[in-house]
């Protein structure tokens, strides 16, 4: 599917984004605009065979960020058992997620997410959707930038990486490395991603060696390929999610894009829904190999160095140490090619709320806030939380459309309701995606609920409220409008 | 052409994981180890756009 061009590069991993959402169907990216199909279904001849499904998963569940996640699990204390078995259990649940949730209804009706949430809910709260997709991409996009600066920072002694607990910048020269890393990033996402996209498409294998490579090293290093004996916590270390924190985690880093439909834009290609099954390769090379990998990179500094867990260490200088220039280049383009698209998109979510500014406008802005974001390390440092809100936030749109799709007619609801009425808001829609959240958002700050626990309540609890609330608010519109 | 940097590209895929490998087993120091990781780098993007189907354009 990239090799045809037909999706964009939709970024990374659990941050792999459905970047393709995010564009407003007036105005499709110009790398592509005429073969995105954005307000039709996707015609026979243009549906995709299963090896572009395989490479496009493998690739983009493998970015810059997995050199994060492996060694937070770390930082966490979480157990061997809990990270082997756990990711295992989550992922596997990830790819059922893709294969029975998403595939079937992309290849029913084989529309993209916004336009399918634009017949149900209206085009004004799409537009919502938008924005909350722009302003959580931006964030994301920061934490890549975070990423690569600490591979930037490594010839330069005066840069001082950020630890896992540091929220601010940490001094001058590292403001200067995101600041100049930003601008970069951000110029290369006015003049448009294609060459970033092409450059990550072709280093998508290399990337994930270069992982492989960092997990053999480390195991050279600390003498033992005893995986269980290395990756349990030294005594004393509690940890802060256990087996089913790290089954949840797993499952739901993802969710916006699974159960939350947004690779429904990708599926729609798909001959038959059993190319769901594509998404495993992304879920055990990226989620499963190389987050063990990347983990082994914090525990070799742990045990070795003296590193305290806790603190840890930012992934540029564990990368340099296990495999030199090549590791260096991997984190860079790593973090390059994923921030890129996200910066691209973010910026013209925004512009979808604008119409009348330009797309280089909208991207500056996305830029601007990426790179301020960047700075601050605490999005990186707390990936685990913030992937787990991200999906949380986003989500539960999908429930809506599980509800249209499986049970509106079963329960004599209006279908397409925005379509069949001609309306631009659907407020049953934003009150039964508001409610739960809101709900979420309070537990979070209230209780400091891990994100990823939260997110399959809040979706069933989206799903159920829709079809309340339809019933109640639309019921006699969509008699009148049936009559 | 196409055959010999396509048998090249697979080859910096090599030499991208099997001097870690050796490492690992003792086979290889740590220097090599990295100075074979970045040559299979640069042989990888020198010649993955005509190794990886759709990656030259």
């Amino acid at each position: 599917m990239r090799d045809a061009d037909a999706q964009p590069n939709r970024g990374s991993d659990c941050c792999a984004t459905a970047m393709n959402e995010t564009v407003p169907a007036s105005t499709p990216s110009p790398a592509h605009a005429g073969d995105e199909f954005e307000r039709e279904p996707v015609p026979p001849h243009a549906l995709k065979g299963p090896t572009a499904f395989w490479g496009m998963y493998a690739g983009e569940h493998t970015a810059g960020t997995e050199f994060m996640i492996g060694p937070l699990f770390v930082a966490w204390g979480v157990n061997a058992f809990d990270l082997l078995v756990g990711l295992l259990v989550g992922n596997l649940l990830a790819v059922l997620s893709w294969r029975y949730i998403t595939a079937p209804i992309a290849t029913r009706y084989r529309l993209t997410l916004y336009y399918q949430l634009e017949r149900i809910c209206g085009r004004k709260l799409v537009v919502l959707y938008n924005l909350a997709n722009g302003i959580l991409f931006c964030f994301l996009a920061g934490a890549m930038i975070t990423v690569s600066a600490t591979a930037v920072g490594v010839p330069f002694p005066h840069i001082q990486m950020p630890t896992f607990q540091d929220t601010l910048p940490t001094n001058a020269a590292w403001c200067v490395t995101v600041l100049a890393l930003g601008a970069l990033m951000t110029f290369v996402a006015i003049r448009g991603y294609g060459f970033v996209a092409r450059v990550g498409h072709l280093a998508a294998p290399w990337m994930f060696l270069v992982f492989v490579a960092c997990g053999l090293v480390m195991l050279g290093k600390l003498g033992t390929f005893n995986l269980v004996e290395l990756l349990t916590p030294a005594e004393g270390h509690e940890s802060r999610i256990g087996f089913w924190g790290v089954v949840f985690f797993a499952w739901f880093c993802n969710a916006a894009m699974h159960i939350g439909m947004s690779d429904l834009s990708v599926l729609r290609f798909a001959r038959k829904p059993s190319y769901g099954w594509a998404s495993a390769a992304g879920m055990f090379l990226g989620h499963y190999i190389a987050w063990i990998c990347a983990a082994l990179l914090l525990v070799y500094w742990v045990r070795e160095k003296g590193v305290d867990p806790s603190q840890g260490m930012a992934p540029g200088p564990m990368v340099w140490d296990a495999v030199g220039w090549a590791g260096l280049i991997c984190v860079i383009i790593a973090g390059w090619t994923t921030a890129n698209p996200t910066i691209y998109r973010a910026g013209l979510a925004f512009q979808s709320l604008y119409p009348r500014m330009s797309r280089a406008t909208g991207t500056l802005i996305a830029g601007t806030i990426c790179t301020l974001a960047g700075m601050f390390p605490a999005v990186a440092m707390k990936l685990l939380d913030f992937v787990g809100l991200y999906g949380t936030t986003l989500a539960p749109v999908g429930a809506v459309i599980l509800a249209e799709v499986y049970l509106a007619r079963r329960f004599g609801l209006p279908q397409e309701w925005a379509t069949a009425t001609g309306s631009s808001f659907n407020p049953a829609v934003l009150l039964a995606w508001a409610i739960p959240l809101g709900l979420f958002y309070w537990a979070y700050l209230h209780w400091g609920i891990f994100p990823s626990y939260l997110t399959l309540p809040v979706y069933l609890l989206t799903g159920v409220l829709y079809l309340i609330l339809a019933r109640v608010l639309h019921g006699r519109t969509a008699a009148t409008a049936r009559g | 052409m196409q055959t010999v940097l396509r048998i090249l590209a697979f080859g910096a895929l090599g030499l991208t994981v099997v001097p870690p490998f050796l490492f690992m087993i003792q086979q290889l120091g740590e220097s090599a180890m990295k100075g074979w990781m970045l040559a299979g780098t640069f042989l990888w993007f020198a010649t993955a756009p005509w190794a990886l189907r759709g990656g030259a354009r």
